[in-house]
């Protein structure tokens, strides 16, 4: 005696599930092979489901009314005299090649693919200089990785040729002797030696974190950078917003930040010192044609730096829509990697969050970032000798001073400063 | 959000576009009354009559050829093929009229033709019920082709293909039909024709794939992550023309890439994909291209083994993500 | 003298000489183009000559402000008829941008023009004559009151396309007119190694609807049929087949030499029952045109030949980069 399943079947091509419109038997009734026990409807046909054997039915495991995947259980039939398909089943071929196959991986004693570089391996050991006789391979047959060489540079610790050999470690490899090695290390990301105690938060490290810190040991690390600041008068900028925001809200649905002409305005002198928007390449300085603006975008736990491409070709207007889209989208995660590349200079909003004074990191490669503080009001001596209230705010450059000096930044600053101080209602548009 | 099937994604986008403008209109064999043999155009004949979806003789060229006709008028036909297997008979009506109209013309004439067919296998349908058949029309500069995984790029992409001013080719995975469901905005949307969309964001591989190997993929990368192999998967949508920047950009992400098609494998659209990659993207190879597809034998047979030893399948795709990820 | 044949139809004097102004319009132009391939100056040319007076009988048949055509390569007379001009012609055949076909794009023969409802063709065969049927069932979904022609020669009523088409125009009632220009020769293949049946005709049956063969020299007699044919359409009664019997005077196009399948002395015969003279005897015999008349027509279409050769022999080629233009819309 043998208990047998009878499975809901595939009744017509793509179709994936059915329902037990009505049995046409019961536990104890004995059927014939053939004999139909179930309607069952798709929706692309209905149909009698016929008994797959001749026994007497055990349990309808599915109901009137059960919709069913194919191949699922409907119902146990006692057949006389079989062998249960359960007992015979064993591993299938493919799954023991399978087995094999795993069990061969773990065994592998020799390194046959150690001085098998990869295009990508061979490419980032010349640009940093990496001695791969020194690096140990995670890969297969201890070939050597991009993940590999990629945890080296971020680690900063390059093993170079004439230096000691690396020492093996779980994580990246680490120098013995640090001759050729640069002096100062960035710190490791090495868990080891933080030490934890109870009632510590350990928060692991997404990719995202990852990536920023990444970039920014790499812009610390290779860019040198210089700090200015110049202060602004914005007074008229403040009342010309303050009288067009009700209007621009209730036609546009956004808002028109104080950012969109800060953004403006930087944007105009760039295009007048292309100098400021260009990028340190090794043997050469690469002045970008495009002017597309990187702006810092905070999160809970991240930062992101959406672009707003080809920014001198939009409005103030079209400025604050895509700032509004890419903040939204970059809080709900829904940012696109093509969106996030080809910035060729940074405005980062620190007002914002009320900071008045700021020395933002280069978002790397480009040549410069400038931070925007909070608009605060202050007394200050006028043109003639009185005191006045005004509305002023602070704007922080950093530069790579590989790429750009004192000079040209200072005529920079003071153009974007001059170009703020002189927006009003008659000379402004937001259109 | 509504969840509904990959099929009743096709239906509501030929509905509300059917809704939305008076020259759209369907004709295939069994399109009406019946309201197709998958039920793709269920209830369309009910709400819109016989005049606007047309019952034809079974004759594809017939089929393809009437509609380009009045898409030359200024119509926007959806033309249904019963089986994409059954296409050929259409082929010479698609690639020398309605991909050549628009050039040959000068643009004085263009043809707003949308071509659906179910492809792909899984479904026991054997030799002429389950093949892909892009690759043929994949070198054909001025066709489009677009083959969608989920219900909600097949809503968003079948009104782009249907308003699209250009020849559509819209290959629907007959499997996905009923097995793939998910949440369509009942609103009206379109997705951009052309470009491909990044399933899953991972960092050791990446897998670019189109149609029901997008859920394969996607599945095996579930069962990777546990193992710390995070998966980068860029599905297709567009295979032609291929969304190069996008391809470019994946594929230079990890360094290891894994093209999947059911398709057979030599001449199909991982061919070209694979040659765009090593045309861009040498020096951040850091491991062979890899395809996994169909093998190069006519089509897959009737019999249930040798139609899952053809066919693409989960366990095939994780294990070859997983090699890759070990290499 | 009983009433005239052209007048029983319904045409008059002016509608009979506009038909042979036509028709030899088109006849110079395709001369001339002979002479521009020998002299080396447009490298292919495919005729229409001997076909003049069923093209002409068919297209005055039809309502030249609305109706669609879909013509095939050797349809000279109808798009002359449906508006294209012998400039157009010509640089068409010198492939310049201003070609309204193509640009320069297409070979000559290759017609399309927007304006004048004449579709866009290609080289294989038979494919337009399911894009006329769609014409048909587009037009009959908007309630509009046209009616399209699709013409092939009789080899190409051999294709699927062919009876694909006809049968769904059948099963659908469409107004189309379905004219096989029959010349004999598809190529080097004679008509007998062709068919199977007698008349192309006689394949209308088995698309249920009516079938003519007519003598394609007789612009009057392919003219009766076709406007019977598209009142027909119009009536919503269905497509028509017409099938019109005339020789191909010329090879089949500047690249054939004909003199390898067929006599000088079949070609000869043919040229007796040229449609050109002898519908000019028929207007000359009717005091419809006077020698005086012929020969202004002649002098003014000889005129307007030279102007557009000269003008399209002048006329700019198109940007060689502009190949990369319209693959899809821009």
């Amino acid at each position: 005696m043998a208990v047998e399943k009878i499975l809901m079947p595939q009744l017509g091509e793509s179709v994936t599930e059915g329902t037990i419109e009505k049995w046409l038997v019961g536990v104890g009734d004995k059927v014939n092979k053939y004999d139909p026990i179930a309607e069952v409807n798709t929706d692309k046909v209905n149909a009698e489901v016929p008994s797959s054997y001749t026994g007497t039915i055990k349990e309808l495991v599915a109901s009137e009314g059960d919709t069913l995947e194919v191949g699922e259980l409907v119902c146990y039939i006692e057949v006389e005299g079989g062998v249960s398909e359960e007992e015979t089943q064993e591993a299938s071929p493919e799954q023991k090649a399978i087995e094999n196959h795993d069990a061969e991986a773990g065994n592998e004693q020799d390194q046959p693919m150690k001085r098998r570089y990869s295009p990508a391996v061979l490419r980032m050991a010349q640009e940093q200089d990496i001695d791969l006789e020194q690096v140990k391979g995670s890969g297969k047959g201890g070939r050597i990785t991009r993940k590999d060489i990629q945890a080296i540079i971020d680690s900063g610790e390059i093993p170079k040729k004439g230096g000691a050999k690396t020492q093996p470690t779980k994580e990246a490899p680490e120098p013995k002797q640090a001759a050729t090695v640069p002096a100062q290390q960035p710190p490791k990301a090495n868990a080891t030696e933080v030490p934890v105690a109870e009632g510590d938060v350990e928060i692991p490290v997404t990719g995202v974190r990852r990536a920023i810190a990444n970039n920014m040991v790499r812009s610390k690390h290779e860019a040198p950078h210089a700090w200015t600041m110049v202060e602004v008068d914005v007074t008229n900028l403040v009342n010309f917003r303050n009288s067009v925001k009700g209007d621009f809200k209730k036609k546009e649905g956004y808002s028109l930040t104080f950012f969109s002409f800060f953004i403006k305005a930087v944007v105009e002198a760039l295009k007048e010192f292309p100098q400021m928007n260009s990028m340190w390449a090794g043997d050469k300085i690469v002045q970008k044609k495009d002017i597309n603006m990187s702006i810092a975008v905070g999160t809970d736990d991240a930062l992101f730096v959406p672009v707003i491409k080809n920014a001198d070709e939009k409005s103030i207007k079209g400025i604050a829509r895509e700032v509004t889209e890419l903040a939204k989208k970059a809080r709900t995660g829904k940012l696109k990697s093509d969106e996030m590349q080809g910035g060729t200079f940074t405005v980062n909003n620190t007002g914002a969050f009320g900071s008045v004074q700021s020395m933002g990191i280069i978002n790397y490669p480009q040549a410069a970032i400038l931070q925007v503080e909070s608009i605060v009001k202050r007394p200050v001596v006028m043109d003639n000798g009185m005191i006045a209230v005004r509305d002023m705010v602070n704007l922080c450059l950093s530069l790579d001073h590989r790429v750009l000096d004192g000079m040209v930044c200072g005529h920079f600053l003071a153009r974007v400063k001059e170009k703020l101080e002189n927006i009003s209602k008659e000379n402004t548009s937001v259109y | 959000m509504p969840v509904i099937s990959y099929i009743q994604a096709v239906t509501q986008a030929l509905r509300e576009e059917m809704q939305r403008d008076k020259d759209v209109f369907v004709l295939g064999e069994d399109v009406g009354v019946r309201g197709g043999v998958f039920r793709a155009t269920d209830g369309l004949y009910e709400e819109f009559g016989e005049a606007r979806v047309i019952d034809t003789p079974l004759a594809e060229s017939a089929i393809a050829g009437v509609g380009i006709g009045a898409a030359m008028y200024g119509k926007r036909p959806v033309a249904e093929m019963q089986f994409a297997d059954f296409i050929m008979p259409a082929v010479n009506q698609i690639i020398s009229e309605a991909a050549k109209i628009r050039y040959r013309s000068n643009n004085d004439f263009y043809c707003p033709i949308t071509i659906r067919a179910p492809y792909g296998g899984g479904v026991h349908g054997a030799l002429y019920h389950s093949q892909s058949v892009e690759a043929i029309f994949a070198s054909v500069p001025g066709l489009k082709i677009v083959m969608p995984s989920t219900p909600y790029d097949v809503k968003g992409l079948l009104k782009a293909a249907i308003r699209d001013d250009d020849p559509v080719l819209f290959f629907e995975h007959k499997r996905a039909y009923r097995l793939i469901k998910g949440e369509v905005p009942e609103e009206d949307y379109t997705l951009p024709i052309g470009k491909a969309d990044v399933k899953r964001e991972g960092e050791d591989i990446t897998v670019i794939t189109y149609g029901l190997s997008v859920h394969f993929a996607l599945q095996a990368a579930e069962k990777l992550e546990k193992d710390g192999i995070s998966a980068h998967i860029l599905d297709l949508r567009t295979v032609y023309p291929l969304d190069k920047d996008a391809i470019i950009e994946a594929a230079s992400k990890t360094g290891k890439v894994l093209l999947i098609t059911e398709d057979n494998k030599e001449g199909s659209i991982m061919s070209e994909v694979a040659a765009i990659i090593s045309e861009h993207c040498l020096f951040d190879l850091d491991a062979p291209i890899k395809r996994l597809a169909g093998p190069d034998v006519p089509a897959m047979p009737y019999s249930p083994p040798m139609e899952k030893y053809f066919m693409i399948n989960p366990d095939k795709v994780e294990k070859a993500m997983r090699e890759l990820a070990e290499f | 003298m009983a009433e005239k044949r052209h007048e029983k139809l319904g045409l008059s004097d002016q509608d009979v000489l506009d038909m042979f102004e036509t028709m030899l319009l088109a006849r110079k132009i395709d001369e001339r183009m002979w002479l521009l391939n020998r002299a080396g100056k447009i490298p292919f040319v495919i005729s229409c000559q001997g076909q003049e007076a069923a093209q002409i009988g068919a297209a005055f048949a039809l309502d030249r402000e609305k109706d669609w055509v879909a013509p095939y390569y050797r349809d000279l007379g109808i798009v002359l008829a449906f508006g294209m001009t012998a400039k157009d012609i010509m640089l068409s055949g010198f492939a310049k941008a201003e070609d309204p076909n193509s640009g320069g794009r297409q070979m000559p023969g290759h017609f399309g023009q927007r304006e004048n409802r004449i579709l866009t063709g290609s080289s294989p065969v038979t494919t337009q004559v399911p894009h006329a049927v769609g014409v048909a069932l587009a037009g009959k979904m908007d309630g509009e009151d046209i009616v399209t022609y699709a013409s092939f020669g009789e080899g190409s009523s051999n294709q699927g396309d062919f009876h694909e088409a006809a049968n769904f125009a059948g099963v659908h009632k469409l107004p189309v007119i379905l004219m096989c220009e029959n010349n004999k020769y598809a190529i080097s293949v004679p008509v007998s190694k062709q068919l199977a049946c007698e008349k192309v005709s006689d394949r209308a049956i088995g698309y249920g609807m009516p079938g003519y063969t007519v003598d394609g020299n007789d612009p009057l007699a392919v003219y009766e049929v076709c406007k019977e044919a598209a009142d027909r359409g119009r009536r919503g009664e269905g497509p028509t087949l017409v099938e019109t019997v005339s020789y191909r005077l010329t090879p089949h196009s500047s690249d054939d030499d004909d003199r390898a399948y067929r006599s000088r002395e079949e070609v000869e015969e043919a040229k007796k029952k040229d449609s050109i003279i002898t519908f000019a005897a028929y207007l000359k015999e009717n005091g419809v045109m006077s020698d005086e008349k012929e020969q202004e027509i002649q002098e003014r279409i000889k005129k307007l030949v030279d102007e557009a050769t000269e003008y399209a022999e002048n006329a700019d080629y198109a940007a060689p980069e502009s190949a990369m233009n319209y693959v899809y819309g821009e």
